[in-house]
């Protein structure tokens, strides 16, 4: 048996290098880094159709992430989704209350997010906001759908 | 007929024995676990046998299993101009699925099978009989150090595989096929999640480190105690412990990931 | 029914592995401050007797007192409290293979009492002086022949001053040498501590050498008992066969058959 000190230096070290790997898989391979959960505040958006969108798709503008969805939710009265949207806290006092959100796909296949297009208004959203101008996601078979009607009106009309 | 109903009669009772024996083992060893914290030593010892030994596997295993996903999956995705999310690929692989996995079943064959035998001949050479006659309890003072270090030994085994990995994937793919450094850690961290796959990947490893190591400590203490029924328990060990994790795998993940 | 001059008593035990009876009714004293030797042929169960007594297998039915407790009766923590006064020495020595003979000594001594290191030190000395093996404490188990690693085991079992000792089969495979040692120390321990000794054996030359009182089991049941001399010179057949290692006798030398010429000929 190796001598008492060894081993506990051994164990020490296992230990250490064991919490180094989880410390680096949370912080290297994860998003803990940059997404400062709970603090930013919250803004509500509604959209007709949310496609696929899902709780914890990112939040962009201009391609930069600035937040995540965190609830999504159905309104009975007016048939719409209510979709809150949690921005960082670094974006505080930065984002005109006109801005317009967007439903966009990354990529033709990939996964849905909420883009933000900033508008010109001088007052910014704060917690608790409502996005007006909101623009549904593109359902790939809706887009077909129109696309089949108008070539077949346009059949129609030259016969 | 009636013969084979009585082996399948058997062949049942047997096994509802084994299984009662072995939970009333797991309450004996919890039970012991409060009693450890005034006799670290032990723990330390054990943690040693069973964590700092196989680092060295797990570390090498680790490394060579990210270096080949980081081959197949570049090969597979640049076919589809996708090799910017190599990293997504490899990190999701080994944090979710081989990391836990890979290393339970290399613990089972390290670690798992040295238990059984270690307990197995103090069994077959009345070490743990001895122990009962000097009025020491042997699944307090023998079985329960193990345990817990079993049970504190996986999760952190499995983090390094994990670790080692990720690095052997960027070696191969940024070092040796020219994927883009910052692609591959920013496509990373933005699509692995703390919680949904670090953090689910922890309970598993810890799930596996609790089974794993109850299968190999209860072989060892309900071997035949000869050294045909030690080398049989053993062997029991590792067929079980594989079993038992890739069966709790696909609950564990369709509990976790299935939405 | 429990007798004072009687350190254990067992009345009426029976015991059954399965089917087959290991006990099937036996009464045995052991006195106080006397060795004891139980004997009989292999396989008739004496180790299984000496666990009955330290209360590692519970009988089938019948009493077991050990210093007026009831051993089948016990909790554990009273089972564990009672054990701390016995010692047993297992015919491998059962020494922790991993630890050195001075801390295979010090083992029950650390476990059970706080006493500072110092003084461990001095006792676990003493103890290993007592069966000539002081020179010996820093050796691995692995690095001891049998019969030093059974004077081990021995001055471990009497590491915290039992009242009895119990000797599962300690003459077995010892060289001539050896075994007079052993002989000679079970003797001397007993008498220079006022211990009381159980002895398990099956060799009766040198149990009877040191044996007070003897009893002989066979078949679950006790054949006779007596004070070696009487037992030497007894009157039954299949104690004299014992006694002298006759091979045959009322215990036949074969095992039950079928006729030699039937099983050759192959007549059904």
């Amino acid at each position: 048996m190796t001598n008492n000190r060894t081993i506990e230096i051994l164990v020490g070290a296992f230990m250490a290098v064991g919490l180094l790997a989880l410390f680096f898989l949370s912080m290297q391979v994860s998003n803990l880094s940059s997404s400062a959960n709970g603090d930013g505040y919250q803004v509500q958006a509604r959209f007709d159709n949310i496609g696929s969108l899902k709780v914890r798709s990112p939040v962009t503008m201009a391609g930069v992430r600035v937040g995540r969805v965190s609830a999504i939710a159905f309104d009975r009265k007016t048939f719409e989704a209510v979709v809150t949207l949690r921005i960082d806290s670094a974006y505080e006092q930065s984002i005109p209350d006109d801005t317009f959100a967007k439903i966009f796909t990354a990529g033709l296949l990939g996964e849905q997010y909420v883009g933000l297009d900033a508008g010109g208004s001088a007052t910014f959203l704060a917690e608790g906001s409502n996005i007006t101008l909101t623009q549904s996601a593109l359902v790939l078979e809706e887009i077909i759908g129109q696309f089949l009607f108008s070539k077949a009106e346009e059949g129609a009309q030259i016969e | 007929m009636l013969e084979q109903l009585v082996r399948l009669g058997r062949i049942g009772i047997g096994s509802l024995e084994q299984l009662g024996r072995g939970h009333l083992l797991l309450l004996h060893m919890l039970a012991g676990i409060s009693a450890l914290f005034t006799r670290p030593r032990l723990l330390v010892n054990q943690l040693y046998s069973v964590g700092v030994l196989s680092i060295l596997i797990i570390a090498i295993s680790g490394t060579f299993v990210g270096m080949v996903l980081g081959l197949q999956g570049y090969y597979i995705l640049s076919q589809f101009g996708a090799e910017q999310t190599l990293g997504v690929m490899v990190a999701a692989s080994l944090v979710r699925e081989l990391g836990p996995v890979v290393t339970a079943l290399l613990f089972a064959g390290r670690a798992g099978s040295a238990l059984t035998a270690e307990i197995g001949l103090m069994k077959a050479t009345e070490q743990l009989s001895g122990l009962e006659m000097m009025a020491v309890n042997p699944v307090k003072r023998i079985l329960t150090p193990r345990f817990l270090a079993g049970f504190i030994a996986m999760p952190m085994l499995a983090a390094m595989f994990s670790a080692l990995g990720v690095m052997g994937g960027y070696f191969v793919g940024v070092g040796l096929l020219g994927v883009d450094d910052g692609a591959f850690w920013s496509q990373m961290q933005a699509k692995i999640d703390l919680y949904d796959d670090v953090l689910n990947g922890v309970i598993k490893s810890l799930v596996f480190g609790f089974v794993c190591t109850w299968i190999a400590l209860f072989q060892g203490y309900n071997a035949v105690p000869t050294s045909e029924g030690v080398s049989r328990a053993t062997t029991r060990t590792v067929v079980h412990s594989s079993f038992a994790v890739l069966g709790l795998d696909f609950i564990l993940t369709a509990l976790m990931f299935g939405e | 029914m429990i007798d004072d001059g009687s350190l254990v008593s067992i009345r009426n035990l029976r015991f059954y592995r399965g089917e087959r009876a290991i006990f099937d009714g036996i009464d045995i004293d052991i006195p106080r401050g006397k060795v004891t030797a139980i004997m009989g042929p292999s396989g008739t169960g004496k180790t299984t007797l000496l666990k009955l007594i330290g209360g590692q297998l519970r009988p089938t039915s019948g009493t077991i007192h050990v210093d007026g407790e009831q051993v089948d009766r016990l909790g554990i923590r009273d089972l564990y409290r009672l054990r701390m006064r016995m010692g047993m020495l297992f015919q491998s020595g059962a020494l922790l293979t991993d630890i050195p003979v001075f801390e295979n000594v010090a083992y029950p001594i650390r476990e059970h009492t706080g006493l500072p290191e110092s003084l461990i030190r001095k006792l676990v000395l003493l103890k290993l002086e007592a069966v000539g093996l002081r020179g010996a404490r820093d050796l691995m188990p692995h690095e001891l022949s049998g019969g030093m690693a059974r004077r081990v085991a021995l001055a471990r079992a009497i590491a915290l001053d039992p009242m009895m000792i119990m000797y599962d089969e300690p003459f077995t495979g010892q060289d001539p040498i050896s075994m007079g040692v052993l002989v000679k120390l079970i003797r001397a321990l007993n008498d220079a501590s006022r211990l009381t000794s159980i002895v398990v054996s099956h060799d009766v030359r040198e149990a009877a050498q040191i044996a007070d009182y003897i009893y002989i089991i066979s078949n679950g049941k006790v054949i006779e008992h007596g004070a070696p001399d009487a037992m030497m010179n007894s009157a039954s057949e299949w104690t004299a066969q014992f006694m002298n290692g006759l091979a045959d006798g009322p215990v036949p030398f074969h095992y039950p058959a079928p006729g030699l010429e039937q099983d050759l000929l192959g007549v059904a």
